[in-house]
């Protein structure tokens, strides 16, 4: 599975004006793929993710989806920057959602979601409400939701982003973890440089609103990674670049001078 | 925990029995002043005199007649009514533009006192159990109708795209999200709407009808047994708070997230 934005365009009618949310975004994502985005708050993030996944429609231009042999449009999942787990479903009817809407019978389902649940340690909790769990619990759940169903292609908004520091890391884990075994395609949002760079084949850094991206970088690290090991010397080059662009951007969209 | 202004510990002893010794009290207070003719007993008869009367209503089956006819009344409008009410709640709480079409007109007659259109009803529907029927429904529509639209805009927009970014279609959209998202909101639509149904119920039982508590009230009333009247008015009351208590259960089973949410809450 690949895709490819070209050129797209997104505008929001809001009762004064038009807001221009992303202008002319294009690149290209290719299968087994970890990409992160990383901008400044109100860029166009989620935005893009969402004309990814296809819940909005492009103002202009288009995402090219491709998907081998089969036709249509092709599965993806996403985890959302509030989780967005139904308070009236239990943990484990969260998470063999995706699974059902797919037209799993009962059963499977949720034998399957309940592997998923006890993977991230919440076996205990399978049967709780959202509102039960604690952040970090309700991002976990969250995030097997979206892997259960093995999406070729994995959005996530931010999975990490109301989480303290350790949580995020040990989460951090988990995710690369999962994803070495299913490998789908993923694209990654997060405010975090350091999680960028730690988790992604490659970065792509956006411009302040009107979003499009501004920079494309590489990540050179070995895989199957090790977060706990020390990062070479490169890495922190790397960090510092994305850094250096970040921080103009966000000074620009905040109308800081330097 | 939640401490009230006193201090003490929810399901602490005084909770639980405090609001049983204000009642307990107050009926003492009644039956005392009666007795004495502190106030007149010929119209505050005292409480024993009236549960006396009760159990007479009670043993020679007055009670379950007229209790029964007056439920089924109520239970028979509130179906009609809150049905109709729901289906409309929803659809205008799925489609903005039904929404904009519709909502002037609910905005201008749910204000008026259905119970003023009680002559009109009589003229159009005769003097059988139509009329009662209809005003119960008519009672019952609107807190339904106006609490389901609510609970369906009340949705965050967030679970629609989860639910649509799984491929959800409108009828696992609706199953899924839009019926247990409006749930709460349609609880207490319909403990609003029983009650108003009731009270319709019970008003057009006073003015027309042979039979159900409204009509046993008034009936006491024309022929000057007072504590009677206190009796059925006892009888009435407990049956509104019967229905709804068993509403308050239905919506226990029904909603098991938010019972353990309120639980959380003490
Ligand atoms: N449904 C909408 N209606 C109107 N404007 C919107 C809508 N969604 C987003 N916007 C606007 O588009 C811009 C980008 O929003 P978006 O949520 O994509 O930003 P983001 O990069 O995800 O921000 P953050 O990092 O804070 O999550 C914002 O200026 C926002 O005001
Ligand atoms: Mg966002």
């Amino acid at each position: 599975m690949r895709f490819e934005c070209q050129e797209l365009c997104k505008s929001f009618d809001s009762s004064h004006s038009e807001i221009s949310a992303l202008d002319r975004v294009s690149f290209a994502a290719d299968d087994h793929e970890f990409v992160s985005i990383v901008g400044p708050s109100g860029c166009g993030k989620t935005t893009l993710l969402k004309l990814i996944a296809g819940l909005i429609e492009p103002t202009a231009g288009r995402v090219q989806m491709s998907n081998g042999a089969l036709r249509g449009r092709p599965r993806s999942a996403f985890v959302f920057q509030d989780h967005g787990l139904f308070p009236w479903m239990t943990v484990l009817d969260n998470v063999a959602f995706g699974l059902e809407m797919q037209g799993v019978a009962q059963g499977e389902r949720l034998e399957r979601a309940r592997a998923f649940v006890e993977r991230v340690g919440l076996g205990q909790f399978a049967d709780h409400y959202p509102h039960q769990l604690s952040t970090g619990m309700q991002q976990r759940v969250g995030i097997v939701r979206a892997f259960v169903t093995e999406p070729p292609l994995l959005l996530m908004d931010e999975p990490f982003g109301a989480l303290d520091p350790q949580t995020r890391r040990v989460l951090q884990g988990e995710l690369l973890r999962l994803w070495g075994e299913h490998r789908n395609l993923v694209v990654f949002v997060t405010h975090d440089i350091d999680e960028a760079v730690r988790l992604s084949d490659r970065v792509l850094v956006m411009t302040g609103r009107p979003g499009s991206i501004c920079d494309t970088i590489d990540i050179p690290l070995e895989r199957p990674r090790d977060l706990a090991s020390r990062e070479p010397a490169e890495v922190s080059e790397i960090k510092w670049r994305i850094w250096k662009q970040l921080e103009r951007e966000v000074r620009a969209s905040l109308a800081i001078a330097r | 925990m939640r401490n009230n202004h006193l201090g003490t510990a929810p399901g602490s002893k005084f909770e639980r029995w405090g609001p049983l010794l204000t009642i307990a009290g107050a009926l003492l207070l009644w039956e005392g002043c009666s007795r004495t003719d502190l106030i007149t007993s010929t119209f505050f008869p005292a409480p024993s005199t009236i549960f006396a009367v009760i159990m007479g209503l009670l043993l020679d089956g007055q009670i379950a007649t007229h209790a029964g006819v007056t439920l089924a009344r109520v239970l028979a409008g509130f179906t009609l009514g809150g049905g109709a009410g729901l289906i409309l709640g929803l659809a205008m709480g799925a489609s903005p533009r039904l929404h904009a079409q519709i909502d002037p007109l609910v905005a201008l007659v749910h204000p008026t006192p259905k119970i003023a259109a009680l002559p009109l009803i009589l003229v159009i529907f005769g003097i059988g159990e139509a009329p009662k029927l209809v005003l119960a429904a008519l009672g019952a529509f609107f807190p339904i109708l106006i609490s389901t639209v609510a609970g369906v805009q009340q949705i965050p927009p967030t679970y629609f795209e989860v639910a649509r970014s799984y491929g959800a279609g409108p009828l696992n959209l609706f199953r899924r999200v839009v019926w247990p998202g409006s749930l709460p909101f349609l609880f207490t639509g319909a403990r609003l709407a029983i009650n108003v149904a009731l009270v319709l119920t019970i008003a057009a039982e006073l003015v027309v009808g042979q039979s159900g508590l409204g009509q046993r009230t008034w009936f006491a009333w024309q022929t000057m047994r007072i504590p009677e009247v206190y009796a059925w008015l006892a009888v009435t009351s407990v049956a509104g708070a019967t229905l709804s208590f068993l509403l308050g259960g239905l919506a226990k089973i029904c909603m098991p997230w938010e019972h353990i949410r309120a639980v959380k809450r003490r």
